[in-house]
């Protein structure tokens, strides 16, 4: 396996960010593993909107990713996190692939729209469902990792952030395999003219069909990991503010490359936490301004800063 | 020229970074070990429940906090601040869902370095910051979420603590106020949002009236969703019913919307409202809700705090600064602030020391502390839980004045299941031990 110069950077970052991990203080390790675990999900949405789809109910699969996780835990004995996240990814596959045959077949707002009922509907079933406290959540604890049981506190902090790390690192390169190779390259021609596509003698909708399966997938790793992270789910999860919090993430990175989700929901994640801290009665305006000055003057998300010289050789 | 340009803004991007990085490093440093003692206050400042309970809670906190500081408190509470130390308060808006709440409430502890944490009103919040107050091992006040399983979750639960009652206190002590000024009523319906928080206050409530009104039948029950504003439909589908109460556990601006409608409509003319949650609207009410209408504060709070010296001081400071008389959730804020300065100064160290949050949770435990509402005994779930009585009354508006009647106090043991007891239980059992006045 040959690694390309953007692999072996990603590598690179993902290992200072572990041996960081060991000399930051508690909170950072804490924001940074939420906003990794949420840059999963977000990853979710890029892939779609490469592809022209954007997808405001993501938070599907990452509240099913999470409750997976806690309802391993609680009621089905699943106590190894691999095991769980790993079921997790398991139950968004199945679900996404009985609602992609539905959703695949809209484009749009009609896509954004129907992707989000979906959310809601979920939401809507979890506020009822009381023995899974239904708005107040439940706790996700006592999680082991290959039968070794980390301390509570800062022992368990540490091992979830090289867990999320880890995870980013292996989605990361993955993904970046994916939208270099041919099929990947494919799904921004379905962005640009679905119609052509298909005169290529290929499947637009079968191509969709499988970003969105492997797009819930990673979704839901983002959220089994957020679990973990928090110790707690609720269904707030699939609410959609959430699901347009990963939306604005995706806009605020861009498109441009597979580590501008990351950067963008680390930036995101400390915008906000200062903004709560400095004005607490007006911080959603802060994020306001942010996006809106992301657009205005970064319309390509924050990645353009890195990328802009490159593209305008191009054109 | 072009490489120069990207290499630039590579350096940017990088820069940005590192600069986010140091100033959380920076934050930290300077924030710690002021001087001064160091709250969380941490409340609903956007969202629907800003308006009925986070602003309350927030300015009551905002006026406390300097008053404290002025030492113009009445006896016990007359010394500065907290243990002579000037208090800080760090106000953060609750909004946002559970996930969010753990990662400020990391921030408060690791990055801000408070010495307490007082807040929630939203019980998922409370259920997932209960383990991380254990974790960061930080003594935390609840101050206003209701769910009985706080502490039924987190048995072994250390530091964290509740001064706020849980709500099944609220129900049990509506079917006792029922009981003892309407005992002939036999229709009882009930409205209740679709949430963790409706669906408990209907459970309670039915269980309570089953035993304690064994002749009443509830003839309708309805749940709209959260925040739905309009509830024409629910309210001709309990109209036909003919109730003769209906109980609701709505708060805020679904409240305020339902009592008009529900009024509009004579439901609430045939039928007498009970509002577990009423006393928080009562200056907003006016001549839109009818008279008679039963409300609840969940607690002594609000108009149903006792006319004690603290009580009428409070009282009077917050309608000097707002023009307000203080609801509900703004007594139980004073409460909470109240008990975390009993504990910082009842934990046995010297003058204008902090005490830790093992002291505090010591001096916290079991304790019994004068505050706005009179004296609350932390007498259940280990010590770490308020009792205290409750009160219905009547709403009452005449010539432009708004007044409670007919107010009917019950004796915390009268509504408060005991030690190690689930309400669900104590209940279904007949409330075996409850000490009625």
């Amino acid at each position: 396996m040959r690694l390309d110069k953007t692999e072996i950077s990603l590598g690179l970052v993902a290992l200072a960010c572990v041996l960081f991990g060991f000399v930051s203080p508690g909170w950072l390790i804490f924001l940074l593993t939420i906003a990794l675990a949420k840059a999963l999900v977000v990853q979710g949405v890029v892939m779609q909107m490469r592809s022209g789809l954007v997808s405001f109910g993501q938070g599907l699969f990452y509240c099913i990713g999470g409750y997976t996780v806690g309802m391993g835990g609680q009621f089905f004995g699943i106590h190894d996190a691999i095991a769980a996240l790993s079921l997790g990814m398991f139950v968004a596959i199945v679900i996404a692939m009985l609602l992609g045959l539905l959703l695949t077949r809209y484009r749009e707002i009609f896509f954004a729209m129907l992707s989000l009922a979906f959310s809601m509907i979920l939401f809507g079933i979890l506020v009822k469902s009381q023995e899974l406290g239904s708005t107040d959540g439940f706790n996700v604890h006592d999680w082991t990792l290959f039968g070794w049981a980390p301390e509570a506190g800062a022992g368990s902090q540490h091992t979830v952030f090289t867990m999320t790390v880890v995870a980013g690192l292996i989605v990361a390169v993955l993904l970046h395999r994916y939208t270099k190779a041919g099929v990947g390259v494919i799904c921004e021609a379905v962005r640009e003219n679905e119609v052509r596509v298909e005169y290529l003698g290929l499947s637009p909708r079968w191509l969709l069909y499988g970003n969105y399966v492997a797009a819930a997938a990673v979704s839901a790793l983002g959220g089994g990991l957020t679990a973990l992270a928090t110790g707690h789910v609720d269904p707030e999860m699939a609410y959609w503010t959430t699901s347009g919090e990963f939306v604005f993430i995706a806009l605020l990175g861009g498109l441009g490359h597979v580590a501008a989700p990351f950067i963008a929901a680390i930036v995101f994640s400390f915008v906000r936490t200062y903004a709560i801290e400095f004005v607490p009665h007006t911080w959603q305006m802060i994020l306001g301004f942010t996006l809106l000055a992301v657009i205005i003057f970064l319309p390509k998300g924050l990645w353009s800063l890195v990328s802009r010289e490159k593209t305008g050789e191009r054109a | 020229m072009k490489n120069n340009k990207s290499k630039f803004s590579k350096y940017l991007v990088s820069g940005v970074a590192a600069l986010a990085l140091a100033a959380g490093a920076a934050g930290s440093a300077s924030a710690a070990e002021n001087g001064k003692f160091r709250v969380g206050i941490v409340t609903f400042l956007s969202g629907p429940a800003a308006g009925p309970f986070g602003v309350p809670s927030a300015n009551a906190a905002k006026v406390l906090v300097d008053e404290l500081n002025k030492g113009n408190l009445p006896a016990p509470y007359d010394k500065v601040g907290i243990n002579g130390l000037e208090i800080e308060a760090v106000v953060i808006d609750e909004a946002g869902g559970a996930t969010k709440q753990v990662e400020e409430y990391r921030n408060l502890v690791q990055r801000q370095k408070v010495d307490a944490v007082i807040g929630y009103v939203s019980s998922g919040d409370c259920l997932a910051i209960a383990p991380v107050a254990e974790e960061l091992k930080t003594f935390t006040i609840a101050y206003d979420c209701g769910t009985p399983r706080l502490f039924a979750d987190n048995p072994d639960a250390a530091y964290m603590f509740r001064t706020g009652l849980d709500a099944s206190v609220d129900n049990i002590g509506a079917v006792r106020y029922l009981a003892a000024t309407r005992p002939d009523v036999t229709r009882l319906a009930g409205i209740q949002q679709n949430y963790s928080w409706g669906q408990d206050s209907w459970a309670d409530f039915t269980a309570a009236a089953s035993a304690l009104m064994p002749e009443a039948e509830v003839v309708e029950e309805q749940f709209p969703k959260i925040y739905q504003g309009q509830y024409g439909a629910e309210i001709s589908a309990l109209s036909v019913k003919r109730p003769e109460v209906v109980h609701s556990s709505f708060w805020g601006g679904d409240m305020e919307a339902l009592v008009l409608q529900a009024n509009a409509r004579g439901l609430l003319e045939d039928a007498t409202g009970l509002l577990t949650c009423g006393e928080a609207s009562f200056a907003t009410y006016k001549d839109q809700a009818p008279n008679g209408m039963i409300i609840g504060a969940r607690g002594p709070f609000g108009q149903f705090a006792p006319d004690n010296e603290l009580n009428t001081w409070f009282e009077g400071v917050y309608q000097n600064a707002y023009d307000l008389e203080p609801v509900y959730p703004a007594t139980k804020m004073a409460q909470a602030i109240l008990g975390l300065k009993y504990a910082a100064e009842n934990a046995g160290v010297g003058d204008k020391e902090i005490a830790s949050a093992e002291q505090l949770a010591a001096a916290m435990k079991g304790a019994t502390f004068e505050s706005v509402s009179g004296t609350v005994e932390m007498a259940r779930a280990n010590g770490h839980q308020a009792m205290q009585g409750i009160t219905y009354g009547e709403y009452h508006y005449e010539d432009g004045v708004a007044s409670i009647k007919n107010a009917v106090s019950f004796a915390g043991e009268c509504v408060t299941p005991p030690e190690g007891v689930a309400a669900a239980d104590w209940i279904a059992d007949g409330f075996p031990g409850a000490q009625c006045n």
